[in-house]
Parts: structure tokens; sequence; C-alpha cells
């Protein structure tokens, strides 16, 4: 067995003067989600674009679920499917007649492909909008088609750019659900977001773009340790931040801490114990970038 | 459950592939009610023009008809086939794209689809353009084997002006852009025998009516269809017309690759 669905040594790319991608080594273990962070433009969705034989790298290797993007292009092309990050339906086509194109295109029969349609349209809630034209649904609608699209035949590796954006929460959870679902099945997954929220609680490994480089890659956790580790918080009686102390959060280290600033403080004070977010993370992470703007 | 079993999906041949994309096209074309109604009603509009306004003034026999009929075929013709490049302009512009480039098919089969349905539409187009003619006078001489010959020049010219416009969607940055192209060829076939024979125009235009592709296209339509010689011209036109085609192909195919991953 392969270990890793997607192996990147060494890729660069670049668009006229712009160096976007300035060597980029990434390994995703097979089974696993792996969500890409970081601002606008830094290349996230170029990066997706490469890895689903869109866009030609200028230098670099890339397998995909262990074929060569640049010379196995057709066998990439059997084991990926990508979700862009702009919705990529057919406007002019109902939604049922989009679903049963893409059955067709991927060697279903047209009993299969009725069959399957019929099951997706359910699956993402879009029964009662089938025979309705895609250019006539609202955002959301719209991204779920796509993704119901997306998994028409299930592929060894997925690559979704943005799925969330645009969904309302009840979708998105339901989003969520069906990406761990898809993980348990062995699926790879490969998803950028711009919700921090959703990184940490999808992603077994999330890799930081800034400046054309990875600049972090880790579990959640080990991301979050990076910036510091839990602090004790104690405001006064008008919610301002008095005291940042760091803490192991254990019980005796608690108690420890708060029976010598009892003496000192109001009885007043309030306590709590702060984490760091991923959304504390990723500002750390990037924020070189953000000074250098100011 | 929503995943079955994960394998790699069966191969899917060409055939299936273009004829799903055929089907697509038909489908947007059907769709599209106001391109096929304009397609049909300017050619149409412009020969009761033609014939009934300016026809008197230009040959005042009566017979102006017979003359202007083959040319304003072509000038439907031409017209229709333009539509294709907003087609074109509108998918490449548009996330599906990507979708079927990332598929383990020929995506240009996409192109062929709309240039298919480009051809079906426009000889209907031309079919109903043809009708209002005999009903407005128009009586060809041709036998069985002249109309044979006809429509399938009709159809070649059709196919290299769709290729061409197929390119030009390609390359057009929006559909509205793709679109403005299609009034060249509204005005091409008056720079040709279309209306007026070219020894009526000033010798510099005459050159350039003579020599412009779409001459020999008409002047052998109209010795098919009423019955005079097309030696001097049947080479020039098909020539012509495998010209377009061929160069539009090798652009198009060329554009297609160079815009993957652009929108
Ligand atoms: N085809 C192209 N031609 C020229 N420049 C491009 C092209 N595609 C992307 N770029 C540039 O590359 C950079 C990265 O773009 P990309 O879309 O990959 O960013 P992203 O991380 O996905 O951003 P976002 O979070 O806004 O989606 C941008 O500065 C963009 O302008
Ligand atoms: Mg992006």
């Amino acid at each position: 067995m392969r270990k890793y669905a997607v192996e990147i040594q060494g890729l660069y790319k670049r668009f006229g003067s712009q160096q976007v991608l300035d060597g980029i080594d990434l390994k995703v273990p097979e089974g696993s989600v792996l969500a890409l962070l970081g601002p606008n433009g830094a290349g996230k969705t170029t990066l997706v674009n490469i890895m689903s034989t869109l866009v030609t790298p200028d230098a670099g290797t890339l397998l995909i679920n262990g074929y060569d993007v640049s010379r196995e292009r057709q066998k990439v092309q059997q084991s990926i499917s990508l979700t862009g990050q702009f919705a990529a339906v057919d406007e002019v086509l109902t939604a049922e007649e989009n679903l049963r194109m893409i059955c067709r295109l991927s060697g279903l029969t047209g009993a299969e492909a009725r069959i399957r349609s019929t099951e997706l349209l359910a699956y993402f809630d879009l029964a009662s909008a089938r025979s309705k034209r895609a250019g006539t649904f609202s955002g959301g609608m719209k991204r779920r088609l796509d993704l119901a699209i997306s998994l028409v035949v299930p592929k060894p590796v997925l690559f979704l750019d943005e799925p969330t954006t645009g969904l309302d929460t009840r979708s998105r959870r339901a989003l969520w659900d069906m990406i761990l679902q898809l993980k348990s099945q062995g699926i790879t997954i490969v998803l950028t977001t711009q919700y921090l929220e959703e990184a940490d609680q999808l992603a077994d490994r999330i890799a930081v773009l800034d400046g054309g480089h990875i600049v972090a890659e880790g579990s959640p956790e080990e991301l979050k340790s990076r910036v510091g580790g839990e602090v004790l918080e104690l405001r006064n009686a008008e919610d301002e931040v008095i005291h940042r102390i760091p803490t192991s959060g254990s019980i005796g280290d608690v108690a420890n801490t708060l029976q010598e600033l009892m003496r000192q403080l109001p009885t007043e004070t309030r306590v709590g114990i702060h984490r760091p977010n991923m959304d504390e993370v990723f500002i750390a992470l990037t924020e070189k970038k953000m000074e250098e703007i100011v | 459950m929503i995943v079955k079993p994960v394998h790699t999906a069966k191969k899917t041949s060409l055939a299936v592939t273009q004829s799903v994309f055929i089907g697509r096209s038909l489908r947007h074309s059907l769709r599209n009610a106001d391109a096929m109604l304009m397609a049909i009603l300017l050619p149409v509009l412009l020969m009761l023009l033609f014939t009934y306004v300016f026809g008197g003034a230009i040959d005042s026999s009566g017979d102006y008809v017979n003359y202007v009929v083959p040319g304003i075929i072509l000038l439907c013709a031409g017209f229709g086939s333009s539509s294709v490049a907003v087609d074109v302009a509108q998918d490449m512009t548009n996330g599906i794209i990507d979708r079927f480039r990332t598929m383990p098919i020929r995506s240009v089969s996409v192109i062929t689809g709309h240039v298919v349905a480009s051809l079906a539409r426009n000889l209907l187009a031309t079919g109903v353009v043809l009708a209002v003619a005999l009903l407005v006078g128009f009586k060809p001489t041709a036998g069985i084997l002249d109309w044979v010959f006809a429509v399938a020049l009709i159809a070649l010219f059709i196919l290299a002006f769709t290729w061409l416009f197929a390119a030009i969607g390609m390359v057009a940055g929006s559909p509205a852009a793709a679109g403005s192209y299609g009034f060249a060829l509204l005005f091409l076939p008056y720079l040709s025998s279309a209306f007026v024979k070219t020894d009526t125009m000033p010798e510099w235009l005459q050159w350039i009516a003579s020599n412009q592709p779409i001459t020999p296209v008409i002047e052998s339509l109209r010795g098919l269809l009423m019955g005079a010689s097309i030696r001097e011209f049947i080479g020039w036109a098909i020539g012509w017309c495998l010209l377009i085609l061929l160069v539009s192909l090798l652009w198009g195919m060329w554009s297609f690759r160079r815009r993957a991953g652009r929108r």
C-alpha cells in the first residue's frame, strides 16, 4: 500500500513577475484530511489547480495517488475529483440534467445515471429543485449541486476549494459530517478554507501557505501549541484583561496561582482559562505579511 | 449510502463523451430561443427588405429575388454560426470547463458539441429562410443532384465559420465581447456579389469583393440553384471553406489548451 495520496516536492509556479508558489513540499497521508490555510492571494487555489491537472507547474514533482501529474495525467484524472472555488454547474441545465451529464461522462450507463442522480439529489436536499435550472439557484444551492456533482463517482482523492463558502450553518454542518464520512471510507481530502474553526474541526493536518511557502504544517494541536499554551486570564470589573499567566491547566497549578493572587486583587476579579484558537494561530503565522502591508 | 466502495471511474468512450456534449449543446440551443429567433428572423427580414424595398431599384425586371436569395442564405448561415462564439465564451468563463478538464475525458469535446449543435441549428434556420424565399417568389431551377451539392456546400460553409467563431469565442474575454464579433459576418456579404454584381462597384472594391472568400461560395450556390455554370467558382469556394476550417481548427485547439486553468 502507498503511504501518501499526495506527494509534492520542490514545486514552483510563477505568473508573470509574481512568484506565487516558491518551493512547496507537502505530503498528505492516504485517508486523511489536509486543510490549506492562507490569506487571500496566497496561492491556495493555484496549488489545488496544479494538483488537479488544471495548471502546469514551472518546476517540481507531483504524485497524486502514486501517479505523476505531468506524465500520467489520465491516471491522475481517474483518481481525483475537484470542486473549485467557484461553482462549476451548467446554469442552463436543470439540477438533474447536470448530475446525469456528469454521470454519463464518468462512464455510468443511462439507467445507472438516473439512479445515482436521484440518490445524490436526495442526499444534498435538492430533490424538490431537481427540475429547476441551476441558473435560478441560490448561491448555497449551487454549491450543494456542485458538491453532489463531485461525488458522482467517488474517487480516492477529493479536492475541495473553499467548499463551505456561502453555505448556511445547517448545510455547513452537513458537509462537515459528509467530509468525515468520506474520510472514514478511506478517501483523502484536501480542502482550503477561510473558516479556521472548520480546519480545526475537520483536518488531521493543517498547512499554512504564505508568501509562496508553507510557513507551518502540523496537526491543529501542534499549531496551537506553537503560539503558546494555555493562560489564566484575569479580568477586572470592566471586563478588561489585567493579567495573563501561563498555566498547565491542572487543578493544582491553577489553585496555587490563584491563592497567590487572591491577596493582591479585588474579590470581583473574574477568572478564565484561555486556549489559543486557530484564529490566533493564523494571525501569528501570517502576521509578518500584514506588517509589511502596513 | 452516498459513498460507494471506492473504485476508479470506468473509462468513457469518445463516442459517449461526444454524444453527451452534443446533447448538452442541443439542449442549450432549445433553451436559448432568443438567439434562435434572431438567427432566423434577421435574414428573413433582410430578404423581404431586399426583394420588396431595394429590389425594384436594383433590378426592375422583378427577377431580383432569384439573384438575392443565395446571398441571403449565406448571410443567414454566417450570422447564425457566429452565435457559437457566445456559447463557447460562456463555457470558457464558467467553472464548468475546469470540471470537464479535470475529468478523464477528451474535454475539447465540449467545443465539438457546440459545433455540431450549431450545424444542426443553422441548417434548420436555412430551411426556414428557404421556405420563406419560395413564398416570396424564389424559383430555383435546381435538380435533385444540384440540391444535394447546394446543401453540402452550405453545410461546409456553416462548419467552417462555426469553427472560426468557436475559436474566437475561446480567445474572447467575455461572452458579450464574443457576441459582438458576429456582426462582422453580417457585413462581409455586402462586400461580395451577394446583393449586387461586383462590376457595379469601384475598381478597388471590386478587387476585394471578387477575391474574398464569400463571393465564390455565393456564386457556386447561385449557380447550383439557378442552373448557371459553377466551374469557375466551385474550386475556390470549397478551397476557401476548407482553409478557414483548417486554420480555425488549429487555432481553436491551441487556444483551448492554452486557456487551461485561466478564466
Ligand atoms: N492565471 C493567472 N494569471 C495571473 N495571475 C494569477 C493567475 N491565477 C492566479 N494568479 C495570481 O496568483 C495569486 C494567487 O492566487 P490564488 O487564486 O491561488 O490565491 P488564493 O490563495 O486561492 O486566494 P483566495 O483566498 O482569495 O481564494 C494571486 O495574486 C493571483 O492574482
Ligand atoms: Mg482561492
